[in-house]
């Protein structure tokens, strides 16, 4: 009750302090020659006191105060502490009152951080920050408080989504936010830049720092959703072409374009205006992105209740966010002509360019094969899905020149190379990775040229960057990691694809069925009570051919509140493989639904998306110690 | 005549048209082949010839209509006007239950007889996909 009263009011003051901040920064711009301290209290205070809203919306899940409507709605008394705290932000208010508080943190961080910064540029990015941050308060207050008040007061809420009380699924909101609203410090962080014709070396060295934040954050977010989807979702798979994963991937795809062309910019200083466009795309996409899972057109488990209300909110948001970007960059931006220099063929500037091309070519599919459906369901009323086969025949063939792109444009100096540097060893080394390539097709009698080429391709990346590591060619390192784990990833997500196996049947308690690979026997089944489910755990034994025994026990849970069945897939992770098991129960059937694969590589998908995190964290290191 | 930079300025931006145009070319093309369509029970009776093409079915599991044995799962689509049969060889998702919402993805071998490859998993107990919701409309 008190809780939620505090909440309330602190965020109404947070509002009110964007309206304090507003005037004084706008003084400021034309006055003096330091910047106002005031405006660093305001932030501050600012930050202080959505996050005690924040913290008290934590409050009142902790202690169960169903007197307030977003609790009621998402927690019950009989969870486990953890998941009432991780509830705070896993339904649509809290986790909107935690994208603000990401906000209006970032901006805080941003204005103690930028003090080499030039004054003018400084203040009019906290400007066209405090407009996104006006907005998204606007939005929680009109149409998603998370305080409202319930009279009387219910004994017991509805209880969270069981299948999001799980801990890939606690950190993966606050993660991924801090990720999409990185990307809007680059957005204000551009436009003040246009405005005040700063968009030079020195804000591209400036604003790296930012986008290798929001990167690494973005792609940590997206990786745990995926784990999530994998474990819990029990299909086996981790990525399905799903228009919510789409949405992020976008934000993603742009924000990488980003980080290749941001360095021209910081090298070169060219490629100014295509630089800034990236930049306000990568927060569009994110704010696009928002809008598809929120206004309840996609939908998924991150469409909590629809409300046509918040929908029409963020579309209007965006668009005069759109307007405004715009209209600042077509007054505002000159190119500086005499910095266009010459552009020879064989540079890194053009291989970053090819980079840029095909990274916008996968955009574009993503984009298309996401917004496609929902304009043909508006226009003409037909219900139609895009699914895997669409991604994969319009992405993987240009995959091929990306990863073979990836293996040389590095090796190129900026400016010029000439042809005599490319040593013969690339070549050798092509042919190598051709071979392997082609003696892995040739052991699975695997048919599909596509394939072995893009196999090739990846091999020879991962060759190439790790000859580097073996020679001890350490400048740019955190590129090498980071497209080392590139061709991992490639490599492992193709050797998946290619080599899983699957045993889909319905098994009793007691029987056996043998398949190809060796034999499944269902043991038992054992019934457990937990505090807020019932839990059924099958035992089985797999022995595979070669007499090799394996005991998964895959769990069903029965959630009382809400009453929900969800199967926990067991998997026994090795460095080769993943064994999944996953059983499912038919209401009135002695039978159970049994999913069993085998998953070659599985871990290192993972492990190589930490690896090209790891590569943009080095880089983020790396810039602090030149300061 | 022009000068070296205003030709190579040129270049570039034909080579960029060029690639736009033929990448969106190629992607709605792909679009064209790949997209799955979604029919409601009522629909397929009304269609004339059995396409070949995979479609998504959507509508309630009918009440008592769920019979699996050792390989296959056999239940009835309905939305409360007309109905199918399907067969289903495969993993069901959690929340598969009778009289409860459902998409399957497959082929129609007749208008009564639908052949599921994949039936699609659903997030919540409340939840019921909008084609569902409309193709049951209001009972």
């Amino acid at each position: 009750m008190l809780a939620s009263q505090i909440g309330y009011y602190s965020l109404i003051l947070g509002l009110l302090m964007s309206f304090l901040i507003t005037p004084i920064c706008i003084k400021n711009f034309y006055n003096n020659k330091i910047i106002d301290i005031k405006i660093f209290s305001f932030s501050f205070l600012q930050f202080f006191l959505v996050f005690l809203s924040f913290f008290a919306l934590i409050i009142s899940f902790v202690i169960s105060d169903f007197s307030n409507e977003t609790v009621f709605n998402n927690s019950h008394s009989s969870k486990p502490l953890f998941y009432k705290i991780a509830g705070t932000w896993g339904n649509h208010e809290g986790s909107l009152l935690l994208w603000l508080l990401v906000l209006t943190f970032f901006i805080f961080l941003f204005i103690i951080k930028s003090n080499d910064q030039p004054k003018k540029y400084r203040i009019l990015t906290i400007l066209f920050q405090q407009i996104i941050i006006v907005g998204f308060f606007l939005f929680i207050l009109s149409t998603s408080n998370p305080f409202g008040y319930l009279f009387p007061t219910p004994k017991e809420g509805l209880g969270l989504n069981p299948i999001l009380q799980d801990p890939a699924l606690a950190i993966h909101p606050p993660i991924l936010y801090l990720g999409y609203v990185g990307s809007s410090i680059i957005f204000s962080a551009s436009l003040a830049g246009i405005v005040q014709n700063y968009i030079s070396k020195k804000w591209a060295k400036h604003i790296k720092i930012w986008i290798l934040i929001s990167w690494i954050f973005l792609t940590l977010g997206i990786m745990l959703g995926s784990i999530w989807a994998y474990y819990e979702l029990g299909w086996g798979g981790f990525w399905f072409w799903d228009p919510v994963e789409n949405v992020s991937l976008m934000p993603w795809l742009c924000l990488t374009a980003l980080l290749h062309s941001i360095l021209v910019l910081e090298k070169k200083s060219s490629l100014t205006s295509w630089t800034v466009i990236l930049s306000i795309a990568t927060f569009t996409f994110s704010m696009c992105g928002t809008f598809l899972v929120r206004s309840g057109i996609l939908n998924s488990v991150h469409t909590f209740a629809n409300d046509p209300s918040r929908g029409i909110f963020i579309l209007i948001f965006l668009s005069i966010l759109i307007l405004i970007s715009l209209v600042v960059f077509f007054l505002f931006h000159k190119e500086k002509k005499n910095e266009i220099s010459k552009i020879y063929f064989l540079s890194k500037e053009t291989s970053i360019l090819i980079n840029n091309w095909f990274v916008m070519y996968f955009l574009s599919v993503v984009l298309i094969g996401t917004v496609y459906p929902i304009f043909l369901e508006v226009i003409s009323n037909e219900k139609i899905s895009v699914g895997p086969p669409f991604y994969n025949k319009l992405i993987m063939p240009f995959l091929i020149f990306f990863l073979i792109f990836m293996s040389i444009g590095p090796k190129l100096h900026w400016i010029k190379t000439r042809f005599k540097k490319i040593k013969i060893q690339f070549f050798l080394l092509f042919i190598f990775s051709s071979f392997i390539s082609f003696l892995i097709i040739k052991n699975m009698s695997f048919k599909n040229l596509i394939n072995s080429f893009l196999i090739s391709a990846a091999f020879y990346l991962f060759f190439i960057t790790l000859k580097d590591f073996f020679s001890k060619e350490f400048s740019n390192l955190s590129q090498k990691i980071s497209h080392f784990g590139f061709s991992l990833l490639i490599l492992s997500i193709l050797l998946n694809s290619l080599f899983s196996s699957e045993l889909t049947t319905n098994l009793k308690v007691g029987e056996k069925i043998s398949f190809k690979k060796g034999i499944i026997s269902f043991e038992s089944i054992e019934n457990k009570k937990y505090k807020n489910y019932k839990s059924i755990v099958g035992y089985f034994r797999i022995e595979d051919n070669e007499k090799r025994l394996t005991i998964l026990k895959p769990e069903l849970r029965i959630y009382n509140q809400p009453y929900t069945i969800t199967s926990e897939a067991n998997i026994k992770t090795t460095l080769y493989s993943d064994k999944f098991l996953v059983m499912n129960l038919v209401k009135g059937n002695e039978y159970f639904n049994i999913r069993y694969q085998v998953k070659p590589f599985m871990i290192w998908v993972w492990i190589s998306t930490l690896i090209i995190v790891l590569g943009g964290i080095h880089s983020l290191f790396k810039k602090n110690h030149e300061k | 005549m022009y000068g070296k930079k205003v030709k190579l300025r040129f270049l570039f931006l034909s080579l960029i048209l060029v690639s736009v145009i033929l990448s969106v070319f190629l992607i709605l093309q792909s679009l064209k082949e790949n997209v799955v369509y979604f029919q409601s029970p009522s629909e397929i009776q009304k269609i004339n010839e059995i396409s070949k093409k995979k479609i998504r079915v959507g509508g309630m599991v009918k009440e008592n209509s769920i019979i699996m044995d050792s390989d296959k799962i056999n239940f009835i689509i309905t939305d409360f006007k007309s109905e199918i049969n399907v067969i289903y060889y495969g993993a069901v998702p959690n929340l598969f239950e009778e009289g409860k919402g459902v998409v399957a993805e497959g082929f129609l071998k007749d208008k009564n007889y639908f052949s599921a490859t994949k039936i699609l998993a659903k997030h919540d107990e409340n939840y019921m996909p909008p084609e569902v919701k409309e193709a049951i409309g209001d009972k």
